[in-house]
């Protein structure tokens, strides 16, 4: 009997939902906090991909697929900070309705905290933290108020 | 740089010119400064002095500046005094000083404030100081007194002592010093180095310091010693202050070793980290950098609100 060559198939493809692909390696599950989901509420199915191949990164990624989720462009901001190659496709009875690389501007605003305590944006005054983008490789993000370089990316996200 | 109307946030949004410029302007203040002459330049000007922190000579330097040339003052010396206390934002007092006055300067403890308050007033905003940020009109100053004691800037060998981490005037002072191409050695206990970031920034601009434990090892070549006091208002922890209080004193035994011409100075107050012997020597340059803020203070006012001289 010929041998089939074995197909792998880590990750199934979605009807409807989101595909977000390209994380950065190990963030993955930073980007499933900013998709805000936790036990109270899944209420549909979420793939996660961790250290698997990549042919466009050259080397390994993360990828995440939620069912019946589309993600709107203020939570694809917040991905750009953790996984600045990522890429989202919009899915619509199995077919790629829409598909965009997350964008990272020169500055960012209202999308994390700053990690100084003493950062006159953490005194409840009426302001947006605004961070202005020194590197995408490293990120590293400096605090257009108070001049700190945020550290900890994902635990200040808003 | 045409300084009309505008803000005074960081010494990062200067240039070594727009520096060297108000150094000039406050040059010509002198003889103003200290009543030699005189000029109402601002005459009908109203400066508001917000100080949410203590201040002796910041705040008084600003008031001297401003009635030299003849601009009233009005100030606030204390959050519980204001409106702050009954939980009232800073961007609201702001937005409401700002209809009062001409300018303000405030000061204030947290990092960012002056950047806020800017953004929240229409007249021109002067930071005195926000927490362990920055405090630009000091770094003026500093410059000036080193100016007039050596002639020029460039290429000064300039040691930093004392709470490098949580010192707003060494910071904002750090970052004028790359533009003039200086060495600095940083000289602080393990608690209290330069924050990483500020390190970070200076090698950017491509000064690259040099740090060291030992005071006697930093003084030798020093043209310019700036010590600083270790704070014990911005130490969460008393007993972290305790560990670090008193670390480095400098006085005539130390100085022993220093160049003729090495200048001490110290943006004060001091607490032991002088020894009173060394205030009669040649070296001692600190009182004078205090009285030199009335000259770059007006001349910072007079751009800023358009006087003419």
């Amino acid at each position: 009997m010929a041998e089939n060559p074995v197909k792998e198939v880590r990750v199934t493809p979605i009807r409807n939902g989101t595909v977000i692909d390209h994380i950065t390696c190990g963030q993955a599950l930073n980007v499933i906090k900013i998709l805000g989901i936790n036990e109270n509420n899944i209420y549909s199915s979420i793939s996660v991909g961790i250290h698997v191949s990549s042919a466009a990164l050259g080397g390994w990624k993360d990828i995440v697929k939620i069912e019946d989720i589309e993600i709107d462009a203020k939570t694809a901001a917040k991905i750009a900070l953790v996984a600045p190659d990522a890429t989202i496709s919009i899915v619509r009875d199995y077919s790629v309705s829409n598909k965009y690389k997350v964008e990272l501007g020169e500055k960012i605003v209202g999308l994390a905290r700053c990690s100084n305590p003493n950062c006159i944006t953490n005194k409840g005054e009426p302001v947006e933290p605004e961070f202005k983008v020194i590197s995408k490789y490293p990120m590293q993000l400096r605090c257009c108020y108070c001049d700190r370089m945020l550290t900890n990316i994902s635990d200040n996200l808003l | 740089m045409d300084l009309y109307h505008k803000d005074v946030v960081s010494i990062m949004d200067f240039s070594k010119d727009d520096i060297e410029g108000i150094l000039d302007m406050a040059e010509k203040m002198v003889p103003y400064a200290k009543g030699e002459k005189t000029k109402r330049t601002l005459d009908g000007k109203i400066l508001g002095n917000l100080f949410f922190e203590p201040s002796t000579r910041t705040k008084l330097s600003f008031e001297s500046a401003a009635y030299r040339l003849g601009c009233d003052v009005i100030d606030v010396s204390e959050m519980s005094m204001t409106s702050m206390a009954k939980g009232e934002t800073l961007a609201d007092t702001i937005k409401m000083v700002d209809a009062y006055c001409d300018a303000t300067v405030l000061r204030h403890p947290y990092e960012g404030a002056a950047k806020l308050a800017a953004k929240f007033s229409d007249h021109p905003v002067i930071n005195a100081g926000d927490g362990a940020g920055s405090h630009p009109t000091q770094t003026l100053l500093d410059l000036f007194t080193m100016r007039q004691a050596k002639g020029s800037l460039d290429g000064l060998n300039i040691t930093l002592v004392g709470d490098l981490k949580y010192g707003r005037t060494v910071h904002s002072l750090a970052h004028a010093l790359t533009k003039f191409g200086m060495n600095i050695t940083l000289v602080a206990p393990e608690s209290l180095q330069m924050p990483k970031d500020i390190i970070d920034h200076l090698e950017t601009g491509g000064c690259h310091p040099v740090s060291k434990t030992f005071l006697e090892d930093a003084i030798a070549d020093a043209d310019v010693l700036y010590v600083t006091r270790i704070q014990r208002e911005r130490f969460p922890d008393p007993a972290e202050y305790q560990k670090v209080a008193g670390t480095y004193r400098v006085d005539n035994a130390l100085l022993e070793n220093a160049k003729d011409d090495l200048i001490v100075m110290h943006p004060l107050p001091r607490v032991n980290e002088i020894a009173p012997e060394v205030d009669n020597t040649r070296h001692a340059k600190y009182f004078e950098q205090a009285a030199n803020g009335v000259p770059v203070r007006m001349a910072l006012l007079n751009a800023i609100l358009g006087g003419e001289l």
